[in-house]
């Protein structure tokens, strides 16, 4: 349980009030000086979020080599989040999974992981020279989205590779969906392996009622948490947890190699105050949250032809629990692909949405929500099935596909290479990254073979109007090949 | 002792009433109510410090969102009037003996109280047995609606405040699908005037306008409402407001009305220039 009493101090923002109040005379970075540099940056930003914007100093800390107030701030977040430490990261999540990534890893290790994983776990193999293994997960027929991790599966990998060092997991995906972490951790530490939750998507997790388990409870030893998403800081602002022993000073290390020695106050205190507000409101906030989410499900499928799926799929194995904050739509019951409609929000209704899929979208619902804002999706999507409903009977579902690596991402990376026409590459080995974005899970990574199958998905979700991301080429016609 | 209200009409404008005492002020879970007695204006409500009505100047715009309609419509039996928390639209509307049901939607139940307390003769409307008031989200209350009024009218004026959801095409989509197949719906349309306020009225008209074959905009003047210039927006499944228009119905029934004629009933489409380019230019965009 975390000290109630303590969670109330908020040491880095505390130190910048005391800081502000003495009104330092900068003859250091940054250069535009309390923004009387930059007056259109103060115009745009505020005098006072110019004027938080200082350097690393004695009294504000410093993030490379915390001693005083962001070691105070890592320690009251590790107590709030249930771990032994916690690092305050500003790469963003991002960051925070290569980490832990580079933590575990280096060349020629093996790590298990599912297909739908963030690019930024792949980016971490392609820096470590690590190879991944893919859990081959089960696919929902019907919305068409990768589920969680089967235990049975999981086990069967493991035996396989005896040699793996972690396993890697969403906990949950960007839909929502949780395996069994609890067992996860049980099974991969039983074979000596470590375990690392990607909690971009779950941050609540730790605070809520009701809600899945949060990967510190679980057992895991590290998660990445993407404080930015639920917990309510500034973007790009994240934690990376760690626990069971995992030497702290080491992962500083690792982290130190790639980040900033610049890091940004204003980032920083985002997560004091953020982490401060969970630990105090968190509980109450996501109940809210919940509520507001549960009713949108239902006025949503009230509606017809959507589907908004929550508990129901529960199935206690590649679905074991489902995060309601999440408003997962399946779309293609009024035949519509979830990009069309994510389109049709945001060009004819002013609603911006996180993403659209091929079957998908998914609304973000969170503590800044207000319920006349969820009447404006719920009669958008209403008015959207009015006008744009049509046969679907040609849409295909978003389906999983094995990827076959031949190499590791690292060495596909550096490899001699040719550039050619998508359509031609069938049988070649992929050399970059294919993926639509968001969610930014790739359907090609550097190593794997591609297929036809993975060709006529590339062409389908191009058509449909994905953003196609990853190549070279920005309009993912040709693609990098193994020469 | 001089006291005065105040509101912003822009950042650079702002049109001041003297008040000769204050009589109300709350929060309520949507806005703030403030209610005040003035020498000019007689008694007004504001919303977050925006006016809504005052009794000198309320007859203009519930006699022209019910009379224009009601001109042009033939057989009017149902009626929806959103945001009408302070009755004086009901009102109006309740003067038609043929109609059988006038609902009200209203989502702040402590504005139709504050109305019925201090403005009495306009909350009148509410007591007909004819109307019938929900406390409910005006976008929600339209979702589970199919082909049933006759006329619709959004009677919220403020494109910028909670209400901001009945100025959206997911609101003009619905309010459609609600409207019987020679339905109408009239709503403010605000002012065209300042910068700001020409970008919401702009930008209503360009969601009307792809929502329903016909969408003409009218205008009438109201002291209180910025620049004192307002518009109101006519969207219509089959009835064209002028050539539809018969001025003989109203006329034999011997209504009285302060500012409604069926003169000024043509006159009110005849726009100025200025006016007429900016929704000529979101018609064409």
């Amino acid at each position: 349980m975390m000290d109630l009493e303590k969670q109330k101090k908020a040491p880095i923002f505390e130190a910048l009030e005391k800081f502000r109040k003495k009104r330092v005379v900068p003859f250091d970075v940054p250069g535009h000086k309390r923004g009387r540099g930059n007056p259109e940056l103060v115009e745009l930003l505020g005098e006072k979020c110019v004027s938080l914007d200082v350097n690393s100093m004695k009294p504000l800390d410093n993030l490379c080599h915390p001693v005083s107030v962001i070691k105070e701030a890592e320690e009251l977040a590790a107590d709030a989040f249930g771990a032994e430490h916690a690092f305050l990261m500003i790469g963003g999540t991002t960051s925070a999974v290569q980490s832990m990534v580079l933590s575990v890893c280096k060349a020629g290790d093996k790590i298990i992981l599912p297909r739908n994983v963030h690019k930024s776990v792949i980016n971490a193999l392609i820096l470590c020279g690590a190879t991944p293994i893919y859990v081959e997960p089960k696919v929902n027929e019907h919305i068409g989205i990768a589920l969680g991790i089967e235990i049975d599966a999981l086990e069967k990998t493991i035996k396989e590779n005896l040699d793996a060092v972690a396993v890697l997991v969403n906990n949950p995906t960007y839909y929502g969906i949780c395996s069994d972490l609890k067992r996860i951790v049980e099974v991969a530490h039983r074979h000596g392996l470590l375990v690392l939750a990607d909690e971009a998507h779950g941050t609540h997790l730790y605070f809520g009622d009701n809600l899945p388990i949060c990967a510190m409870k679980a057992g895991a030893d590290y998660a990445a948490v993407s404080m930015h998403k639920s917990g309510g800081s500034l973007t790009q602002s994240s934690l990376l947890l760690t626990n069971n022993g995992v030497n702290a000073d080491y992962v500083r290390q690792i982290i130190n190699l790639t980040q900033t020695t610049s890091a940004s106050y204003l980032l920083l205190s985002s997560l004091d105050i953020s982490r401060r507000n969970l630990a105090l409101r968190g509980r109450e906030s996501f109940a809210a949250v919940v509520k507001m989410a549960e009713y949108a499900r239902n006025e949503i499928n009230a509606i017809g032809g959507y589907y908004a799926y929550s508990k129901e799929l529960i199935n206690n194995s590649s679905i074991y629990d489902y995060d309601v904050t999440k408003l997962s739509i399946h779309t293609q019951g009024i035949g519509l692909t979830g990009i069309e409609v994510y389109d049709l929000l945001r060009d004819e209704y002013d609603i911006q949405i996180e993403f659209g899929d091929i079957g998908n979208i998914l609304a973000y619902i969170s503590i800044g929500d207000r319920i006349r804002d969820i009447e404006r999706l719920v009669g958008a999507l209403a008015d959207i099935k009015r006008l744009y409903a049509r046969d679907g009977s040609d849409l295909v579902s978003g389906e999983y596909i094995q990827p076959d690596v031949v190499m590791s991402p690292q060495k596909a990376f550096y490899a001699e290479k040719v550039t050619m026409p998508l359509e031609k590459t069938d049988g070649k080995i992929c050399a970059e990254f294919v993926m639509c974005y968001p969610p930014g899970i790739p359907i090609l990574a550097p190593g794997e073979r591609i297929t036809k199958e993975i060709i006529d998905y590339i062409l389908y979700a191009g058509k449909k109007g994905c953003s196609l991301q990853g190549t070279e080429d920005p309009e993912v016609k040709n693609l990098k090949v193994i020469k | 002792m001089e006291m005065w209200f105040s509101e912003l009409h822009t950042p650079n404008v702002k049109i001041s009433i003297r008040i000769d005492r204050q009589l109300y002020s709350a929060q309520s879970d949507y806005q703030r109510i403030d209610v005040f007695d003035s020498p000019e204006m007689g008694r007004f409500v504001t919303l977050d410090g925006d006016i809504i009505f005052s009794q000198a100047d309320e007859f203009v715009y519930n006699e022209m969102v019910t009379h224009v309609p009601m001109s042009v419509h033939p057989n009017v039996k149902k009626v929806l009037i959103i945001g009408g928390g302070d009755g004086g639209v009901a009102r109006e509307y309740c003067r038609y003996p043929e109609i059988e049901v006038i609902d009200v939607v209203e989502s702040d139940d402590m504005f139709v109280d504050v109305c019925k307390q201090f403005f009495p003769e306009t909350a009148k409307g509410f007591e007909d047995p004819r109307v019938n008031i929900y406390y409910e989200d005006g976008l929600k209350f339209l979702r589970k609606k199919i082909n049933e009024y006759d006329i619709i009218v959004n009677d919220s004026t403020d494109p910028f405040g909670h209400t901001e959801g009945l100025f959206t095409k997911e609101f003009y989509g619905n309010c459609y699908k609600a409207l019987k197949e020679d339905g109408i719906m009239v709503y403010q349309h605000g002012s065209p005037f300042y910068d700001e306020d020409e970008v919401a009225c702009r930008s209503m008209h360009r969601k009307a306008y792809r929502s329903f074959p016909i969408s003409r905009v009218y205008q009438a003047h109201i002291p209180t409402c910025p620049s004192g210039y307002w518009l109101f927006g006519f969207a219509s499944k089959k009835y064209h407001p002028l050539t539809d228009f018969k001025p003989e119905r109203f006329n034999e029934r011997n209504m009285h009305t302060d500012y409604y004629t069926t003169n000024l009933h043509m006159g009110a489409f005849m726009l100025p220039k200025y006016v007429e380019d900016l929704l000529e230019e979101e018609e064409n965009s």
